[in-house]
């Protein structure tokens, strides 16, 4: 049993140490948002935040988690709202499948967390292991600057 | 099925300043009335002609919901957006009342697969006749229960205001309408100037549940009892399992059912990662005869062109009639590699065996309706015993593996009955086992005048197929081909007129007095192929657009003139002038290192029309290409989403900026070995450049799709920019430093 926190709730998963985070979010915890896109870190759809700093999670294992902090696409909500991050991402329409921009939003959190101003060259630097096959990545960088002039 | 929620319309109007939206509806159908006359059925519009019965397309509910049924699915391309704007408009109902049932077997109506660009001619107009059937209907009824004549009546989020202060509404009268009726055809939608939600700013519906972590993909589906299954692919394509002890995989962890049928081999287990670890060790068991049969990937641009084709199409002939022979004759040949679909997301399904032994699939695949036939037969039951429903995936960009993935799922359910099992590829079976958009070559000669302009143009193609979709047989989907019993892949066919595949867009749209294109189809397939975005448009268009080019600077002339010269068509006309102009053409000034290219086409001949301008730099010390800005310029006829169309076409550019720079599935004489993002690199955010759209709305026209529309001309536009910046012609993709640094000191 491996214990953490799970958007600022105490969760238990009852996972063999060496399952991938990623696995035990989505089929144990129900978490959705991150996604599994390659099992080695080199595209980013399963990016979620460990204390604060962006992780892949599908090769982490859960077990380096325990008493740590988790968050993931649902826990940056606000009252069940979208977060000002979030909502800049719907004002620029800035997907089109949507499927990698999970691990682009963590991603881009944790640039906005560190770095409030980001210029344009910062964001497409913080997200150039976020791959996006739909050619949305102006919309995204956009979406970010838009969510640090909006903050 | 997808199923969008109803989302807060307060949240889209707060959205709307900023966001415009697009897609193409025209005007109604008079053709309707003539054919009711002479007994005829009516032609219906779009895809309501196979699919008649108004309560095929939508459902009315006392409850006051709207349930709007569609056979296209949702790719990432807005469809159910643009859709819902449309049925909202034409029935007058507030869009958040509309409930989008799509891509569900046992529900939907049968629009066949989402591909091509259709889905806006053919399931836009289908909708908007069924809105504005229902809501004749509804006012038919109100006046007969007012006692009211049926003229005069408005409708505000279906509360209906008849003559003398009538009133009624469609949820009471929702009870007493039937549906179970064929559209007549004879209702004229409305006035385009009179919509509310079509052609203006509209965010998409899928997106706030998409950004905030609601359960929208396939990937996210949980039902209670989930199990997790995995497959073992071969090593090569045609290998054969001779020996596989499934002992040792039988007794780990977890592991509820190893399935071995021939040479297919897959795991079901408790947990995800049981299944993962099953499959590796089933893979590492598993003994097999391979086969050493690939030309390689260096190789096949001369097997394609040594290869006996299985048939030679004249494309289109038209010799020139009479005149002076040409002056000069100019030649080249152009090569495509095979390219990925590459979704970021590797295809998955959900399926269960259900106690009336339906075999029920969650599915992200295009073609449910035909996949759902190809998997029956694969299963060797009936038809109605296999329901497939959509539920979106990663975007695909075409036939990728989903449809794999629905039929592994069910081979998986298959054998653990009652149970639900989920399937998610590997990154490796995805980059490995999809089918590539083919490899091409493309001979171009012209003869000119004296003046540098065409007199004869001949194109001659060599290809492998660009279709291999299910199409209701078993052995297009790919275990199906490895069972004990296999089913063999049927023979593909080349698409012909007018959408064409391998020599889609092979003819040019240009006006040359002789005119002669042969389309050399090869079936054998080397490797696994399929369609991917455009088919052999992005290739036809890279070689027509980079010869023009060729053409322009033999005779001297500015590239823009050169194609305005030999081009009539108007909105072709238009798209070019437009990108030029947005691009600033005329005031551009060279710098060494710089170069600018232009690239057009009219998608298909029939479908959208899309120039694409741009300026690259090229570092001649290492060959590296930098696409500096691009400029696209569309027409899609009349836009139902504005925004929807400039997300289309730039995503698509950015897409063909991906392909033509860094992408080309390797392969040696035995596998495939571009195995993963690092050993097939694409664009990443530091190498996209700006990119502007700009769209010529045309209200009345007919729809025209869109989303492929964008891939030749981009790809065409950087050979040009990078040939105007080193003087140095490419015709072989992908323009890596590799490449272009060898070409450069050549």
């Amino acid at each position: 049993m491996i214990s953490f926190k799970l958007n600022g709730r105490e969760v238990k998963a009852d996972a063999p140490d060496d399952a991938p985070l990623l696995f035990v979010l989505n089929n144990d915890l129900g978490v959705n948002g991150a996604k599994f896109g390659c099992g080695k870190s080199q595209c980013g759809a399963c990016t979620v935040l460990i204390e604060g700093e962006p992780a892949r999670s599908c090769s982490i294992k859960v077990s380096s988690v325990a008493g740590r902090s988790v968050v993931t696409l649902a826990g940056l909500t606000e009252n069940g709202k979208p977060s000002k991050l979030q909502q800049a991402f719907i004002d620029e329409q800035a997907a089109q499948c949507g499927y990698c921009t999970s691990g682009m939003i963590m991603q881009a959190q944790a640039l906005l967390d560190r770095n409030p101003n980001p210029t344009d060259a910062d964001v497409r630097s913080a997200l150039n292991g976020n791959l996006c096959r739909c050619g949305s990545h102006n919309r995204v960088v956009r979406a970010v600057l838009r969510a640090a002039k909006e903050a | 099925m997808t199923v969008i929620p109803a989302t807060d319309r307060r949240g889209f109007l707060k959205a709307a300043g900023s966001i415009t939206l697009a897609f193409a509806i025209p005007a109604g159908d008079a053709l309707a009335q003539a054919a009711a006359l002479a007994g005829a059925k009516p032609k219906l519009p779009g895809d309501m002609e196979t699919n008649r019965k108004l309560g095929s397309w939508l459902r009315i509910g006392a409850d006051g919901a709207v349930t709007l049924l569609v056979g296209k699915v949702e790719l990432g391309q807005g469809i159910l957006t643009a859709v819902t704007q449309i049925c909202a408009d034409e029935l007058d109902v507030d869009i958040g009342r509309v409930k989008l049932i799509s891509g569900d077997t046992a529900q939907s109506p049968n629009e066949g697969t989402t591909a091509g660009s259709f889905s806006m001619p053919n399931c836009a107009p289908a909708v908007r006749q069924a809105a504005a059937e229902v809501r004749a209907l509804l006012i038919e009824m109100a006046a007969a229960k007012t006692g009211k004549p049926a003229e005069g009546w408005t409708v505000a989020d279906g509360a209906m205001s008849g003559p003398d202060g009538a009133k009624a509404s469609y949820w009471e009268l929702a009870s007493g309408l039937s549906l179970e009726r064929e559209a007549t055809g004879a209702v004229k939608p409305k006035n385009p100037a009179d919509y509310k939600y079509v052609g203006k700013e509209f965010p998409r519906l899928d997106f706030p549940g998409k950004f905030t972590g609601q359960a929208m993909f396939v990937q996210e589906l949980r039902p209670e009892g989930l199990l997790f299954g995995q497959v073992v692919r071969p090593p090569t394509y045609k290998a054969k399992l001779t020996a596989l002890d499934t002992s040792a995989a039988e007794k780990m962890p977890g592991v509820v059912k190893v399935v071995k049928n021939g040479s297919f081999v897959g795991v079901v287990a408790q947990r995800e990662e049981q299944a993962v670890a099953a499959a590796a060790a089933l893979a590492a068991a598993a003994k097999w005869e391979v086969e050493k049969a690939l030309p390689t990937s260096d190789g096949i641009f001369d097997w394609l062109q040594k290869t006996k084709p299985a048939k030679v199409i004249e494309t289109k002939k038209q010799p020139r009639n009479g005149g002076d022979p040409a002056v000069k004759t100019l030649e080249a040949t152009y090569f495509r590699p095979y390219h990925m679909h590459g979704s970021i997301g590797t295809s998955a399904a959900v399926a269960v065996l259900g106690a009336d032994g339906v075999m029920t699939i969650d599915t992200h695949s295009q073609s449910v309706f035909e996949t759902s036939e190809a998997i029956a037969m694969m299963l060797g039951v009936d038809k109605s015993k296999v329901r497939c429903r959509h539920v979106q995936g990663s975007g695909c960009y075409g036939h990728n593996m989903a449809d794999d993935a629905a039929a592994d799922a069910a081979l998986l359910a298959a054998a653990v009955p009652g149970r639900p099992v989920k399937l998610q590829y590997t990154r490796e079976q995805e980059h490995r086992w999809e089918p590539y958009g083919s490899a091409m070559v493309i001979k171009t000669k012209a003869g000119v005048d004296k003046d540098g302009n065409v007199l004869d143009w001949d194109l001659e193609l060599f290809s492998t197929p660009h279709g291999t979709r299910p199409g209701s047989h078993a052995g297009n989907l790919l275990s199906a081909r490895y069972l004990e019993k296999p089913f063999e892949m049927p023979t593909p066919q080349n698409g012909g007129p007018p959408n064409y595949a391998a020599d889609r867009n092979g003819i040019a749209l240009y006006d040359f007095p002789g005119h002669n294109v042969l389309t050399n189809f090869i079936t054998d397939m080397p490797v696994r192929v399929s369609s991917t975005r455009g088919l052999g448009a992005y290739a036809n268009v890279f070689a027509i657009e980079s010869f023009m080019d060729e053409l322009a600077r033999a005779a001297g002339v500015d590239p823009i003139q050169y194609r305005l010269r030999h081009l009539k068509d108007p909105r072709g006309r238009d798209v070019i002038a437009k990108a030029a102009e947005t691009f600033g053409w005329d005031k551009w000034q060279k710098k060494d290192g710089r170069g600018r290219g232009i690239g057009f086409a009219k998608y298909k001949n029939i479908a959208g029309y899309c120039a694409v301008a741009l300026e690259v730099e090229v570092n001649k010390r290492n060959g590296r290409v930098r696409v500096v800005r691009a400029v696209a310029a569309a027409d899609s006829g009349h836009l139902v989403n504005p925004d929807g169309v400039r997300n289309q076409i730039e995503g698509g550019l950015i897409q063909s900026l991906s392909w033509t720079l860094k992408e080309e599935v390797k392969f040696d004489d035995t596998r495939v070995t571009s195995e993963d993002w690092v050993t097939y690199p694409i664009l990443t955010f530091a190498d996209v450049p700006p990119v502007e759209v700009v769209l010529i709305d045309r209200p009345g026209a007919p729809f025209l799709g869109t989303g492929e529309a964008a891939q030749g001309p981009t790809g065409a536009a950087l050979a040009n920019a990078v040939a105007d910046a080193t003087g140095v012609r490419f015709r072989r993709g992908p323009f890596t430093p590799e490449r272009v640094k060898a070409g450069l000191t050549a």
